[in-house]
């Protein structure tokens, strides 16, 4: 049990998928605009990423190697259409808000990566687990960087107005501002990694994050980095 | 209302520069921050882009008003839809691999990476949208696609070019790397803001 504990924890922290690992920007900064959007789209992705864990991790010794990559998405693309199903139906206005971003869940970068890293190798138990922990990880991340954003940039929390009308800094809730706070997020975390003597460079995609990329399995520079290695 | 003829050029200038889908609307991120880093890879990427997007909105388009709408099968638009940019990545590959070696010499690479870019779903996925304010025939979608991988490549050349100044800023220690590069992709992003509203007035 203490196993499953720290699997849970991993993903919550150590392994952050949004914050260390550096996976699915595009929503995060789309998304984190108002606080209810945020938690829908957290709980959305949580869902999707427990049962795509679950199935694949079930799945692991019947998907042929060289076809593993569509067998995922389509997977993980029937979970997303639950969802959005599920939210049309019952939550009009989470859907409209949520918009582009609630199908493209299908591509989300954290999804198809934990797939490849962690449900293909592992038992459905701990598939689970880890599925869990990343989507609280998100959540996390997502929903702390839309307090300061709706606050921020529109005044209010949860709709609630805090701070009087007149006093926002509008540019917060707009395309900068989600670009600005990401980073600034980003920066507040190395700094207190460095006082507790922790060193982490941020680095994604071909900068050299192959680790935290999801197609470094079919991506020929990532191979040739691996082979440089051994 | 915009005459007919206009609106082809109305809709490439708006996607490229008013909707631009990486500085405004936060479309394929991942591979703006991850691979603007070389100029050489910026150029691989966004031309596989371009192709990738044209060909998939005329194909998405094809499919889902000849076999889906008839069926009444538009809400699994997700699944087929991202099996068939999948399914035509690979194709694009092995044709261009057969064919044209120097073309894919220079796309090769980024090919693959193109399946998961999630700007590419999202322009197949809008251009058929019934609630997105108009609906678009076949040119217009293709003209969609084709606009919208257009933006992406001069967002991502534009921040190549950003990024080789930043290389030789000192910022503060915490903000080394990527923070100080998504600070200065706000800044980009926020020329993009010039555009509002220009298109309508340019093309109306």
């Amino acid at each position: 049990m203490k196993k499953k504990l720290d699997i849970l924890v991993n993903g919550i922290f150590k392994e952050n998928p949004v914050l260390i690992l550096l996976l699915g920007c595009c929503s995060v900064l789309a998304v984190s605009v108002t606080v209810e959007g945020s938690l829908g789209m957290g709980v959305a992705l949580t869902f999707v990423l427990v049962c795509s864990n679950v199935v694949i991790s079930l799945l692991r010794n019947i998907i042929p190697d060289k076809v593993r990559i569509p067998c995922y998405i389509v997977v993980i693309a029937t979970f997303v259409t639950i969802v959005q199903m599920v939210v049309e139906a019952f939550l009009p206005a989470l859907y409209s808000s949520l918009g582009i971003f609630l199908p493209l869940i299908v591509v989300n970068c954290i999804v198809l990566g934990r797939a490849e890293m962690f449900a293909n190798k592992n038992t459905v138990g701990d598939s689970f687990f880890d599925g869990l922990g990343m989507g609280i990880g998100y959540t996390m991340v997502i929903v702390g960087i839309s307090v300061v954003r709706e606050l921020l940039g529109n005044g209010t929390l949860l709709g609630f107005r805090i701070i009087p009308e007149g006093y926002q800094l509008g540019i917060i809730t707009q395309t900068p501002g989600g670009f600005f706070c990401f980073g600034c997020a980003i920066a507040i975390l190395v700094a207190a990694m460095a006082k507790k003597g922790k060193k982490f460079e941020p680095t994604m995609g071909c900068d050299g994050g192959c680790a935290g990329c999801a197609m470094s399995a079919t991506c020929t520079d990532a191979k040739k980095k691996e082979e440089a290695k051994v | 209302m915009t005459g007919y003829f206009a609106r082809i050029p109305l809709l490439l200038f708006t996607m490229i520069f008013t909707e631009n889908y990486v500085l405004v609307q936060f479309l394929g991120i991942c591979p703006f921050l991850g691979v603007s880093q070389k100029f050489s890879s910026c150029i691989g990427m966004s031309g596989a882009v371009i192709f990738v997007m044209t060909l998939a909105s005329a194909a998405t388009y094809a499919i889902f008003h000849a076999f889906m709408i008839p069926l009444g099968l538009g809400y699994l638009s997700t699944i087929i839809f991202i099996v068939v940019i999948a399914a035509l990545v690979q194709f694009v590959e092995i044709v261009l691999k057969k064919f044209m070696k120097g073309l894919y010499n220079a796309l090769g690479v980024y090919l693959p990476l193109i399946t998961t870019n999630c700007a590419v779903l999202a322009v197949t996925l809008l251009n058929v949208d019934e609630s997105v304010a108009q609906t678009y025939n076949f040119l217009e979608s293709c003209a969609n696609g084709f606009g919208a991988g257009v933006g992406f490549a001069l967002a991502l050349i534009l921040f190549c070019g950003v990024r080789k100044t930043l290389e030789r800023a000192k910022p503060p220690k915490a903000f080394q790397g990527l923070p100080i590069t998504l600070i200065a992709a706000a800044l980009t992003s926020m020329t993009f803001m010039g555009f509002t509203g220009m298109a309508e007035n340019l093309f109306g």
